[in-house]
C-alpha cells in the first residue's frame, strides 16, 4: 500500500498548496484524481515519486519510508514526454537505460521496431509518450503516478494509451495514480476517484 | 456556463445569397518539405497532401487531427510564415482572390490574424491596456478600450496592469480583446484549449463565440474534438496531411451513424464517454508516398482497391465532404 500521510506543502512566498493531505492507493488499484488547473496536482505527484520533499508529512511504500537502493519503486509519467528523454539519443538507448524491462510491454503499447532507431525528434508526441510509460514499468516498480499523460493527444491515441495501461497496471499489480481534468477520462479507467480540490484543505 | 449552452444552440445560419461567397477557400493544398540528409539525396516530407476548407464570415470551423499531423504548419502557411524551405501548391483564396505571399505579409496582423497559444506571447513591460489600444482604429480609444474590456469580462481596472500580474485565464482574455479591437475578419487560434479545466474551458468556448457573432470567422485548429464539438459549426478531420471529412456539429450523434469516414467514426467512438474504443493510432509517415486512401492501413472497411486507387473529395453539400470510396 502506498499511504501519502499528512502531506502539506507550499512554494516560498506563497499560500498553502494544500495542507494535511492524506490518502492510500492499493497495489493493482487504479486511483483517478480530478481537480482544476493551477491547483497543484502535479506538485504532489513530484512529491509522491520523490523529486520534491514536503514541508510536512510522509510517503509511505508498502510501510517503508526512506532511502531506496536502485530505481525508485514511485515512478512519474510526466504530461509531455519531449521535455523527459534525452533528445541526442536514440529510442533504444532510452529503453536500455531500464534494466531487465519485460519485452511484453513493449508489445502491449504498440511500440513499433522502427522506431528504435529514431530520435525523439523523429516521432509525434503520442509515440514518445509510449517509451516513457514503457521504461516507467521496470521490475523495481510497484507504483506510478501519470500526471496528465495523455491530454496533449487526439481521442483514438487516448484511448489505445489507455487500454494498454490498465492491461499493464493489472497484470503487473501496480498501483496507479492517474491525474487528469478530464473526468470522463477518469469515469472510465478508475476504481474510485479522488477530487483533489476537497482533500487539499485549503482555502 | 448556461450562457455559452445558449450560443452553442444558436448557428449561425448561413443567408441563402452567401453561400457562394466565402471569406477563405482553401483547395488542393499541399505542402512539402525538402530537407538534404547525409549523402546529398533529397529527402521530401510531404506534411500537407490535400486540403480543402471553406469558411465564411462569422462561421467557427475546427480543424481536428492527431498530434504530429501537421496542423500547426496549415496556419503557418495561411499566414505565410512557413519555415523557407518548404513549397506549397493549391489555391487559397482569400475574399475571392488569391492570396499571394505579398498579399498575406499585408494582411496579416490586419485581416487575418493569429490567436497565439502560448501567454507569453505580450510584450511584458507595456500595459496591457495600451497593447489592446493598439489595434484601435475608431476614435475615443478610452471608451471603445472599456467597452472591449467589458464584452470579454475584464474590469477596467486591468488596462494599467503588466501582463506578468495577470493569470493565465486573463492573458488569453487579453487576446480575444486584442482580436474583437481589431478589423480582422479571420482569426486563426492554434490549439486555445490545451492544459485548460473544463470550466476555463467553457470561459474561453464562449469568448470564441463572442468573437464569432461579431462576424469574424474562426479557424480553432486542435486535438480536442469534445472542445471542438462544444463550438464549432463544422469539423474539418485532418489525417496524414488530408482533409478526410467535413462535417456538421449535429452530424456528431449516438454510434456516429451520421458520420461517413471510418477515422471519424473511429475518433468519436475513441471518447471515454462514447465507447472508448482504442486503434492502432499511429500514421503514415510524412516522407512516403501514398498512393491509395491515407487511412487504408487502419480502417477496418479497407478494401485492395482503397491501396491503390485515391479517394476524392466529394461534396456532398455546401457543408460536407467527405474523402472515401465506400462512403
Amino acid at each position: 500500500m502506498l499511504e501519502i500521510k499528512n502531506i502539506s506543502f507550499k512554494y516560498e512566498r506563497s499560500d498553502w498548496l494544500f495542507k494535511h493531505l492524506n490518502f492510500t492507493i492499493e497495489q493493482g488499484e487504479i486511483v483517478g484524481m480530478y481537480g482544476k488547473s493551477g491547483s497543484g496536482k502535479t506538485t504532489l505527484a513530484k512529491i509522491i515519486t520523490n523529486y520534491v520533499s514536503p514541508i510536512e508529512g510522509d510517503v509511505i511504500i508498502d510501510g517503508e519510508k526512506g532511502e531506496f537502493q536502485g530505481i525508485y519503486p514511485v515512478q512519474l509519467i510526466w504530461q509531455h514526454p519531449e521535455k523527459v528523454v534525452n533528445p541526442k539519443w536514440k529510442l533504444i538507448e532510452v529503453i536500455e537505460e531500464v534494466e531487465g524491462l519485460d519485452k511484453e510491454i513493449i508489445n502491449i503499447l504498440g511500440i513499433k521496431k522502427e522506431w528504435f532507431n529514431r530520435r525523439p525528434s523523429e516521432l509525434s508526441g503520442g509515440e514518445l509518450q509510449r517509451f516513457c510509460i514503457a521504461r516507467a514499468f521496470s521490475p523495481n516498480t510497484r507504483y506510478i503516478v501519470a500526471d496528465e499523460i495523455t491530454s496533449m493527444f487526439d481521442a483514438i491515441t487516448q484511448a489505445q494509451i489507455w487500454h494498454a495501461m490498465m492491461k499493464l497496471v493489472k497484470q503487473r499489480n501496480i498501483g496507479l495514480l492517474a491525474i487528469s481534468h478530464h473526468i470522463h477520462l477518469l469515469e472510465k479507467i478508475s476504481d474510485r476517484i479522488i477530487d483533489f480540490n476537497n482533500i487539499c484543505n485549503v482555502r | 456556463m448556461s450562457i455559452l449552452h445558449e450560443l452553442t444552440y444558436t448557428t449561425n445560419a448561413v443567408p441563402e445569397e452567401r453561400h457562394a461567397n466565402y471569406l477563405l477557400e482553401v483547395k488542393n493544398f499541399s505542402l512539402t518539405i525538402e530537407r538534404v540528409e547525409k549523402g546529398y539525396t533529397p529527402e521530401r516530407l510531404y506534411v500537407i497532401r490535400d486540403f480543402h476548407l471553406k469558411i465564411h464570415h462569422g462561421e467557427i470551423v475546427a480543424i481536428v487531427g492527431a498530434s504530429g499531423s501537421g496542423k500547426s504548419l496549415l496556419a503557418d502557411a495561411i499566414l505565410g510564415i512557413h519555415p523557407k524551405n518548404s513549397m506549397i501548391e493549391g489555391t487559397v483564396n482569400f475574399e475571392k482572390s488569391p492570396l499571394t505571399e505579398k498579399r498575406k505579409k499585408q494582411l496579416r496582423g490586419k485581416d487575418i490574424m493569429l490567436l497565439p497559444q502560448m501567454t507569453n506571447a505580450l510584450d511584458p513591460l507595456m500595459k496591457v491596456g495600451k497593447q489592446v489600444q493598439t489595434f484601435i482604429k475608431q476614435k475615443n480609444k478610452q471608451k471603445v478600450l472599456k467597452s472591449i474590456f467589458q464584452k470579454v469580462g475584464l474590469s477596467p481596472t486591468i488596462i494599467k496592469e503588466i501582463p506578468s500580474t495577470l493569470s493565465g485565464g486573463m492573458i488569453r482574455r487579453i487576446f480575444i480583446a486584442m482580436a474583437l479591437a481589431s478589423e480582422a475578419k479571420l482569426i486563426i487560434a492554434d490549439e486555445p484549449t490545451n492544459g485548460l479545466d473544463l470550466e476555463a474551458l467553457d470561459e474561453l468556448l464562449l469568448q470564441l463565440k463572442i468573437l464569432a457573432n461579431d462576424h469574424r470567422a474562426i479557424v480553432m485548429i486542435t486535438h480536442d474534438i469534445e472542445a471542438a464539438l462544444k463550438i464549432a459549426d463544422k469539423i474539418a478531420v485532418f489525417y496524414a496531411g488530408e482533409t478526410v471529412e467535413i462535417v456538421p456539429r449535429k452530424n456528431f450523434t449516438k454510434k456516429g451513424e451520421k458520420l461517413r469516414h471510418p477515422y471519424t467514426k473511429a475518433l468519436w467512438n475513441a471518447l471515454p464517454q462514447n465507447g472508448f474504443v482504442p486503434m492502432d493510432s499511429s500514421q503514415p509517415s510524412p516522407s512516403i508516398v501514398i498512393k491509395g486512401c491515407v487511412f487504408s492501413d487502419q480502417c477496418p472497411k479497407a478494401t485492395k482497391i482503397c491501396r491503390i486507387k485515391k479517394p476524392k473529395l466529394q461534396e456532398i453539400s455546401d457543408n460536407e465532404m467527405v474523402r472515401c470510396l465506400y462512403a
